[in-house]
């Protein structure tokens, strides 16, 4: 195992978070606190609670997760497309590392700016909400998974990207509607019959769903299925990032 | 023969269909330059891509050091270093952090007087601290060379270092060109510049249309290769060659004031002593003579135009 070359990409991607901190980790932080205010505070007061929730603490969860789900994408995808654009690409491929070291460095420092991120909303939502973790354990291990999930499809998507607009088309034309529509906001025991069983196709309802359990023991879906899914979805992202490097796919001619 | 690297019939065809080398083969000897010429589109760079990972081979095999850079990829890849032909440099990095971060990558731990050392060759120690973004050019091309030297490899491809480089600039590169090969670095260099060919590598390839067309020492392509003129500089001028020398296919230059006689190395030089004889029986009187060989240059273009 190279572990310098692990550390060499991490430390450098981790470096490009501090030097953009604003962009990084002030910005996320403050869009999602507006959340707070306006659907937690202001909002929310108006509404009933949720599974013996109120709604602003039923919110923390899906928020959070919303902003790993994106975090996590954007990250990743941006921290192998840049290099892949300016052609700095050529020294990781031209080194003694293999696939899953290159993929460790990249993912885990995404994922790392995406926990940060999702832990700072955290803590800042206590300043909003009255609000308890009753599964910490489970809490942090679906944080940890989801960002290394997402992470992994946001790399997957910075090596597809041929140009900025496809880097951003799917975090923007799926991923987002996926995390409005997959409960974040909402459980969708509230949706007509119907649009229940089509919510059960969208994989964020698992996610979010698997980690508001952790908060307050209520879910859309079974813990053990949520956790399984994600697990699937991790396995997905592997064994398209194992063809990816074994075809060369935009990365070698 | 003591080879570092060896290619055994590398053949390269990309998506599009250009096929952008032919059964390749080329042995690389442990501690010489050799330089790699050829027009654009010849398969230099997809040649050197390929021994560094980058681009996948269509079919051939190339080994580093025994080892087949698919299979045993680590130990192959460890021991290269690349300078690409393209700037391609992290903008926003400082000088010392992207020499740290390419050491790193080829798994070796940190080691600040090594870097250090390698920025005082290459006259960026008092740049360390600056991001790329604020170098120019030239500097920035050392700062790939820095990289490359980082980890220090034993091989090391130069794809055109000094392409846009000031002619003060590129010969302080060949200096550090030499000074790397002396403490036993293999160099392999491509360039379009063939006077730094001729200055530095100790042999020469020719690649062209994917298929490389020779590859020879230096001294012997020049010797083997290069055509000789010799020149005769006429006491008086002449308006016509005389018959009498037409079979030694003479020009006549400088309003007829020099007599200008183009042969092989290689040939007999008992030709010579028939035209000065033929000279002699012609009453053409001369002053001086003179003769000259042709350069890398005119051989290279000889080659490639074939």
């Amino acid at each position: 195992m190279n572990f310098y070359a692990i550390k060499a990409i991490y430390k450098f991607e981790m470096a490009r978070t501090w030097r953009t901190i604003a962009q990084s980790i002030v910005s996320p932080v403050v869009s999602t606190s507006l959340y707070f205010v306006v659907f937690g505070s202001a909002i929310g007061s108006r509404m009933s609670d949720i599974g013996g929730v109120s709604y602003g603490a039923f919110l923390v969860p899906g928020l959070i997760m919303m902003s790993l789900l994106t975090q996590s994408i954007s990250n990743a995808s941006f921290g192998i497309y840049f290099p892949r654009f300016t052609g700095t690409i050529y020294e990781v491929l031209s080194a003694p590392v293999s696939p899953a070291e290159i993929v460790l460095g990249y993912v885990g420092a995404a994922a790392t700016k995406a926990i940060m991120v999702g832990s700072i909303i955290l803590v800042t939502a206590t300043l909003f909400v009255d609000m308890h973790i009753m599964h910490p354990l489970s809490m942090l291990l679906f944080l940890v998974m989801t960002a290394m999930t997402f992470s992994m499809f946001g790399f997957i998507i910075g090596i597809w990207a041929d140009n900025f607009e496809k880097l951003n088309i799917i975090p923007l034309l799926i991923v987002m509607p996926l995390t409005f529509l997959g409960g974040s906001f909402y459980s969708i025991n509230m949706l007509p019959e119907f649009w229940q069983k089509v919510s059960l196709f969208n994989p964020v309802v698992y996610l979010v769903s698997g980690f508001r359990w952790s908060f307050y023991e209520i879910s859309d879906v079974k813990v053990s299925v949520s956790f399984l899914m994600t697990l699937f979805f991790l396995a997905v992202c592997v064994v398209v990032l194992h063809w990816i490097f074994k075809t060369g796919y935009r990365l070698k001619n | 023969m003591n080879s570092v690297i060896s290619i055994e019939n590398l053949s390269k065809t990309y998506q599009s269909g250009f096929e952008a080398l032919k059964n390749v083969s080329l042995e690389i000897k442990k501690g010489e330059i050799i330089a790699l010429l050829g027009p654009n589109g010849a398969g230099k760079t997809t040649l050197i891509s390929i021994v560094c990972g980058i681009v996948n081979a269509s079919a051939g095999k190339v080994t580093v050091n025994g080892h087949d850079i698919v299979r045993d990829y680590r130990q192959a890849r460890a021991s290269i270093g690349l300078v690409p032909q393209e700037l391609h440099t992290e903008t926003f990095e400082s000088v010392l952090n992207t020499l740290a971060f390419s050491r790193g990558l080829f798994g070796k731990a940190p080691d600040p007087a090594h870097l250090e050392k390698v920025l005082r060759s290459l006259s960026l120690w008092d740049k360390k601290d600056n991001k790329i973004m604020t170098l120019s050019g030239g500097m920035k091309r050392r700062v790939m060379i820095g990289k490359a030297l980082a980890h220090e490899p034993e091989i090391l491809f130069l794809d055109e270092p000094t392409a846009g480089v000031d002619v003060e600039l590129r010969k302080d590169m060949w200096q550090v060109v030499r000074e790397l090969r002396e403490s036993g670095v293999t160099i392999i260099l491509t360039t379009h510049y063939i006077e730094e060919a001729e200055e530095m590598a100790d042999r020469i390839g020719i690649i062209n249309k994917g298929e490389i067309i020779l590859v020879e020492e230096k001294q012997a392509l020049m010797q083997k290769l290069g055509e000789k003129r010799l020149v005769l500089h006429l006491s008086q001028p002449v308006e016509s060659i005389p018959e009498s020398l037409e079979p030694f296919k003479l020009t006549l230059k400088d309003g007829g004031l020099n007599l200008v006689y183009t042969y092989d190395v290689q040939q007999d030089s008992s030709d010579i002593t028939s035209l000065l004889d033929a000279i002699e029986k012609a009453s053409i009187q001369f002053r001086d003579l003179e003769t000259m060989q042709n350069s890398l240059e005119s051989i290279f273009v000889n080659l490639v135009k074939k």
